[in-house]
């Protein structure tokens, strides 16, 4: 295990950059990437119910909890959600996350 | 015409307590909001689940917190125009508004607060090349006349219930009806889900799954739509009418428009008062953004507090505000 973990996130425009996150920062990938001054709107503030914080997960799928029935519920609305789409939101950092590979989708 | 001293955009908890602190300074309100109850996302969203950051209560579930702001306004009288959305603003000559509903419903007041949460929920459109353009020629979001698809080759794009119900609903109406989803299940409610399949193996409706919207074509109005199949190749498919059903997301809709900044999705205020940068327009609650801000219903309170204190002198520009706590002075009824 790490006291820092790393994720590479490609944006919407292709750009690659590798974040390092202390490990026990508690917040939803989705905070983690605003904070990070990502474009993502993030309108609903975690709940499920926007998919504005849409990410595809490129690598380390099998790291991440397993998605709850309002996330599926949402990706299953979407037009382009795909088998690696996730929501960033309902996503919580922890080690187990170190070397994970996304890229943030488009505004919807 | 229905006249007030504020006119309110959204019910929710901070356009609710809003009520309260205008009500102190002898303000009443008008709520308008595009939902058919009060108590926005607290009521639409999550009525059950407990909220533990509203000071005083450990815990609070969102309906009662609904309830409870309810009682707490009601000496205030305020009224309600629920189940329309605010298409546009117009000022008067006095500086004075006249809000406007897509019902037609006209509300005057010298003062408007915008207080609406996420916005409006409106469908979500597929990023399809040129779509925008068949909008209204072929291509609608939303089913409003099934009767306008009778004898129609109809195509609908979506694995929720919304998806599921109109195809059921329109293979009796429509000559021909596709449904395209991206899966090869539906989330949706079995039932509706086990009617599609029947449907499709009776051969009553065409079923494309594992299969993607990915283009739109036609002379001005709608003729032909691109289909991407699991083999990834693209069919073309003769059609008249397109309905993507792919549920709905939070817009700002006609806020958008009303001359305001926008940063992000949020209106800009001044954290002095919470005003826009249109005078006599007030931005609280979590439509509103500001360096520092948070997504908080308390934030929303606090804000609409001090907006009721800067929008005391357009309501009674010749009078003077004087601070008072409820202590002192009780909750004066209307």
């Amino acid at each position: 295990m790490t006291d820092t973990i790393h994720i590479t996130v490609e944006n919407q425009l292709g750009e690659i950059r590798q974040l390092e996150i202390p490990e026990g920062i508690n917040l939803s990938l989705m905070e983690v990437l605003k904070a990070s001054d990502y474009d993502i709107l993030a309108t609903c503030g975690g709940m499920a119910l926007c998919a504005t914080c849409h990410i595809e997960v490129l690598e380390g799928m099998e790291a991440l909890e397993a998605r709850s029935d309002a996330e599926l519920d949402m990706l299953d609305t979407l037009p382009r959600a795909g088998d690696q789409s996730r929501l960033a939101c309902q996503i919580r950092l922890n080690a187990a996350l170190d070397g994970l590979k996304i890229r943030i989708f488009a505004n919807n | 015409m229905i006249t007030t001293d504020i006119c309110i955009i959204g019910a929710g908890p901070v356009g609710l307590f809003a009520v309260f602190e205008a009500g102190l300074l002898k303000m009443r309100c008008h709520l308008i909001d595009a939902l058919p109850q009060i108590g926005g996302q607290l009521s639409e969203i999550y009525p059950h689940k407990p909220i533990y950051d509203i000071p005083g209560f450990p815990a609070i579930n969102a309906q009662e917190l609904v309830d409870n702001l309810m009682t707490q306004i009601s000496p205030f009288n305020p009224s309600f125009t629920l189940g329309e959305r605010v298409e546009s603003l117009e000022r008067q000559p006095d500086g004075s508004y006249r809000i406007i509903s897509n019902e037609g419903t006209v509300i005057h007041a010298p003062v408007v607060v915008i207080a609406g949460g996420l916005g409006s929920f409106e469908p979500r459109k597929p990023e399809i090349p040129g779509l925008a353009d068949f909008e209204g020629r072929g291509v609608s979001y939303m089913v409003k006349n099934p009767e306008t698809y009778r004898n129609k080759r109809v195509i609908i794009a979506g694995g929720g219930d919304s998806a599921l119900d109109w195809t059921v609903f329109l293979s009796d109406v429509a000559s021909a009806v596709t449904l395209v989803h991206r899966s090869d299940s539906f989330r949706g409610a079995p039932d509706s889900a086990e009617k599609v399949f029947s449907l499709a193996e009776r051969g009553k409706i065409n079923l494309l799954l594992q299969s993607n919207l990915s283009g739109v074509r036609g002379n001005g109005t709608l003729s032909h739509v691109g289909i991407l199949g699991k083999d990834k190749t693209e069919t073309l498919l003769e059609a008249d009418a397109l309905i993507p059903l792919f549920g709905l997301s939070p817009k700002l809709g006609p806020i958008a428009d009303w001359g305001l900044t926008i940063d992000k999705s949020a209106i800009a205020v001044d954290t002095t008062d919470y005003s826009t940068g249109v005078e006599r327009i007030y931005a609280i609650g979590d439509i509103n953004t500001y360096p520092g801000k948070l997504k908080l219903i308390l934030c929303g309170f606090h804000e609409a507090a001090l907006m009721a204190q800067s929008a005391f002198r357009y309501v009674y520009p010749a009078e003077k505000l004087s601070f008072k706590y409820t202590t002192v002075n009780g909750v004066n009824a209307f």
